[in-house]
């Protein structure tokens, strides 16, 4: 079932994206109607009083979410969960393995993720109106299990105060340079989504012998993509070699000594879909959310305060950031991720020795 | 009291019984986890025995090398804890050294401080070009001068770890020191031996088997630390024994080889065991019997004041330079740059206070499951430390035994095993607080019962004969002459434990879920994602918490203790 509006439509206002398709084209489709935020549904999820969101955002940023639904909602608390996408999949495995249901909403930074758990059959279908209406096809579940709600990039980033900019590196080539030598920090693919992401495309790309060429640099591995930003703006290294693009935009923003640099190779690109759990502990209050966290409002304020992107047709980038258009991507494919997540993480560890 | 009341002959005496229980309750929350460990260190996927595991173990360099590295690094941190435990111990314990009881809160700071806030601190400081020593350091040396301290390093981690392990050695000697009688160094001084002597043949040897207990002790828990080399060596890039392990619980989950890498720690902590008590031997170590006065305190003249300076000199590294840099970082815009009264925030406190959601539920769990371990484990750890050195049932030894084991296996391996017990019928506690709670006991128990055994050994039975002549039951003699006598004891385990469920993150690590959070999880969680200022400031509440309760309970008087006991020990 499709809606009044064309696809068309959808794709001149949005964001613009030369990157592909996160889920795959449906054989056949079978969405339920989507769901408007009723009276009915918010007092429903009044009533569960409670909101439990696995979710791998930089957690200032994912608090303010909470903090802003629960002022929109008065009376439902979330608790939000946070850690590394891949450590967040196994702890989920390891949950519903146990029988235990914990978890309401789940927004993950590997897309691929939603490939077995769809299989599986945990995840709950559920189309928020505004997806129906204003999200391209391509970033949401035909069958209505999970839609994109954020996008962003793991990008290079340089210290100001550490490196000029006509030093800093240009592509992910120019990191290989032995003037960059124990000066580089990175997150780990085993515990962070968005690096695992990352791997994947840079691999495809550029093959393994640049990252074998990389380990050689001795890099300060940390986990999480939210803390190479955070290490660089302390000076700790001077160059980030992958981490959130939107970290670096935020610190730039409160003032840090920080630095984007969008590699000439591509930006890898990465998106965050958001699904409902089958066995939702508060299951009105999980529709509620998903639905609120999808609206053009919600989507406007998490773009402005988070410095990620929106897939939501009518949100407008803030003025002064750099438009998703004018940097030249790296494609997404959670298919080709699911396939190869295991020899990622094999080769990376052998690599890295972590 | 000289005669005893005929009417309360004819009881019935419960002691076996009750002791039958602990000793079942016991085997139960050991065997339990180490028997399916144990299956599956020797099968494969489908069960089917083999040793394939440790086959892949030791023929692969993945796994020798952190082998090794654990093994350099506890060796060396138990040195270290030793070499500098054993004079603090003395200084305070036996010498009239000013500000005495300065030097043991102190220590007790580093010991109440979480060796992986520990770590964090450090990296604060220490971290080779953001680090505030280093900063400091090159304000002198010139702005591209190396970095003077790398924590991401061998030596970094060897320094932190002994930095939080060795009030565990200083806790037992000088214990050891505050309940040696005076008339034995007395008699040797009577006989002729100077002081050197009297602290050669009388004092050391009488210390020695705590500081063997304590190296012991101290060596274990730098093996099977989980939190300082995770968040140290990784990104230095080594693993060590306790990060491999974690690395394997990575999805999908190898817990055969899980299981499997924690023989070798089991194999090494049974020998030491048994060289201890080969070290330590016949020899016999009862101290305190009915009729011993006060130790007596060594005059250092002129060298009081240079003693106390060294012991705030060594205090420096676990206590103040750490504390200093989480303030810094609590009120601080960015974790390391020193604050100044224009640039200091209170956003970082607002942040953990009113938006981080996790940070209620995370105290809230934590206190629970202090307070619950802490007062099971001590009870437990008695009973079982006095069946031992008294010898009261059949099976004493595997008793003992049994209650030194989880000392072998590290945290995050033991998490493993009370996974695999707890998630099937007939106890399905995985998701609840009871299966942190059994851990947390499992995990406190042989440190609290190594203490109170120690403890026991110094008390001659002579005591509880004379009640048990009396016709007190051995449970009465043990709740009216013992516990008080061990009234010191008793509370240092409290106390103990309770700290060290706020120290503990390597089972917990495994075992917990959204909902039983726990304050090390929150905190480690923090650090994986870098948000040092909000480890800072909840790091200093989790500092305060403890030590408002460690306070308190100091404050509690013991039931049943005679003005004898209290004046004895107070």
């Amino acid at each position: 079932m499709r809606k009044p509006i064309s696809r068309r439509d959808v794709l001149t206002g949005s964001a613009a994206l030369a990157a592909g398709a996160v889920f795959a084209a449906p054989a056949r489709a079978a969405a339920p109607e989507p769901a408007a935020i009723t009276p009915d549904l918010v007092a429903a999820a009044t009533r569960e009083g409670k909101l439990v969101f696995y979710s791998s955002m930089d957690l200032p940023v994912g608090e303010k979410l909470g903090k802003a639904f629960e002022a929109a909602y008065p009376g439902i608390s979330v608790q939000i969960e946070r850690s590394g996408s891949e450590r967040l999949f196994q702890r989920v495995a390891q949950e519903f393995d146990s029988n235990i249901h914990a978890a309401d909403v789940v927004n993950s930074a590997d897309a691929s993720h939603f490939i077995p758990w769809k299989k599986s059959g945990w995840l709950m279908p559920f189309v928020p109106e505004d997806v129906a209406k204003y999200f391209p096809d391509n970033y949401r579940d035909p069958d209505g299990m999970a839609v994109t709600t954020r996008l962003w990039l793991s990008s290079i980033a340089y210290n100001t105060n550490l490196v000029k900019a006509e030093d800093a590196p240009k592509s992910f080539a120019d990191l290989l340079d032995p003037k960059w030598l124990g000066k580089m920090v990175k997150g780990h693919p085993a515990y962070s989504g968005t690096i695992m992401t990352t791997t994947f495309q840079i691999v495809r790309e550029l093959g393994w012998s640049y990252l074998e060429k990389l380990s050689k640099q001795r890099v300060m591995l940390v986990q999480s993509s939210t803390d190479p930003p955070k290490k660089l703006s302390l000076g700790e290294r001077a160059v980030m070699a992958d981490g959130n693009e939107y970290g670096i935009v935020l610190l730039k923003e409160a003032g840090q000594p920080v630095e984007p640099v969008y590699p000439a190779e591509g930006t890898p690109t990465i998106s965050g879909p958001t699904g409902i759990f089958a066995t939702a502990p508060h299951p009105n209050a999980a529709k509620l959310f998903q639905a609120w966290l999808h609206t053009r409002e919600t989507q406007q304020f998490f773009v402005d305060f988070t410095g990620q992107y929106s897939l939501h047709a009518q949100v407008q980038p803030k003025a002064g950031r750099r438009k998703l258009a004018d940097i030249k991507l790296m494609k997404e494919d959670p298919a080709g991720v699911e396939a190869m997540t295991e020899e990622i993480k094999t080769r990376y560890a052998r690599l890295f020795r972590v | 009291m000289t005669t005893s009341s005929p009417a309360a002959r004819p009881r019935i005496d419960w002691t076996r019984p009750v002791l039958w229980l602990f000793a079942a309750v016991l085997v139960l929350l050991i065997l339990l986890p180490l028997s399916w460990l144990a299956v599956y260190a020797f099968t494969d996927k489908n069960r089917h025995p083999t040793l394939a595991n440790f086959v892949t173990l030791f023929s692969n360099p993945d796994f020798l090398d952190p082998l090794l590295t654990t093994a350099i690094i506890a060796t060396t941190s138990a040195l270290i804890c030793c070499i500098v435990a054993a004079p603090i111990s003395w200084l305070v314990s036996r010498t009239d050294m000013p500000g005495r009881q300065t030097i043991r809160a102190l220590v007790t700071a580093s010991f109440v401080t979480p060796p992986f806030l520990g770590a964090v601190a450090w990296e604060l400081l220490a971290a080779p070009n953001s680090g505030l020593l280093n900063q400091l350091y090159r304000l002198f040396a010139g702005e591209d001068a190396d970095a003077l301290f790398n924590i991401y390093s061998m030596t970094g981690i060897i320094f932190v770890i002994s930095c939080y392990t060795f009030p565990f050695v200083f806790v037992l000697v000088a214990n050891a020191l505050d309940t040696m009688p005076g008339e034995l160094e007395d008699a040797s001084a009577i006989l002729g031996g100077n002081a050197w002597t009297t602290a050669r043949r009388v004092t050391i040897p009488l210390a020695l088997p705590a500081l063997v207990a304590g190296a012991l002790i101290a060596f274990l828990q730098a093996m099977t630390l989980f939190g300082s080399p995770a968040i140290l060596a990784l990104p230095a890039g080594f693993h060590t024994m306790t990060t491999k392990i974690w690395s394997l619980f990575q999805y999908p989950p190898k817990l055969e080889l899980a299981a499997a890498a924690a023989v070798p720690l089991l194999v090494l902590t049974i020998l030491l065991l048994q060289g201890q008590k080969a070290l330590l031997g016949r020899r016999g170590y009862s101290v305190i019997g009915g009729k011993y006065g006060a130790p007596r305190r060594v005059e250092l003249r002129g060298w009081r004041w240079a003693a106390l300076g060294f012991c705030l000199l060594v205090l420096l590294n676990p206590v103040f330079l750490p504390y200093l840099a989480l303030l810094n970082a609590a009120f601080s815009p960015n974790a390391t740059t020193l604050v100044t009264p224009s640039t200091a925030t209170l956003h970082n406190i607002v942040f953990v206070f009113t938006e981080l959601s996790s940070t209620q539920l995370a105290l809230k769990n934590t206190v629970i499951l202090g307070t619950a371990t802490a007062t099971i484990g001590t009870i437990l750890a008695l009973v079982i430390a006095y069946v031992t050195t008294r010898k009261v049932i059949a099976g004493h030894r595997v008793l003992g035994f049994l209650a030194t084991a989880p000392v072998a296996v590290p945290g995050i391996v033991l998490g493993v095993g009370l996974f695999l017990s707890y998630t099937r019928p007939p106890f399905v506690l995985y998701g609840t607080l009871w299966i942190l709670l059994l851990a947390f006991l499992t995990i406190n128990l042989p440190s609290a019962y190594q203490q109170l055994q120690a403890a026991f050994t110094t008390i001659h039975p002579e005591l509880e004969e004379a009640s048990r002549i009396l016709g007190a039951t051995r449970l009465q003699a043990l709740r009216q002459i013992t516990a008080p006598l061990l009234r010191t004891g008793l509370i240092a385990t409290w106390c103990f434990i309770f700290i060290g469920v706020m120290r503990e993150l390597s089972a917990a690590i495994v075992l917990f879920t959204s909902q039983t959070k726990v304050l090390s999880v929150l905190i480690y969680d923090l650090n994986e994602g870098g948000d040092l200022a909000a480890i800072a400031v909840l790091g200093i509440a989790m500092l305060v918490i403890t030590f408002a309760v460690v306070l308190a309970v100091n404050q509690i008087p013991m039931s049943g203790g005679n003005a004898g006991a209290r004046l004895r020990n107070g």
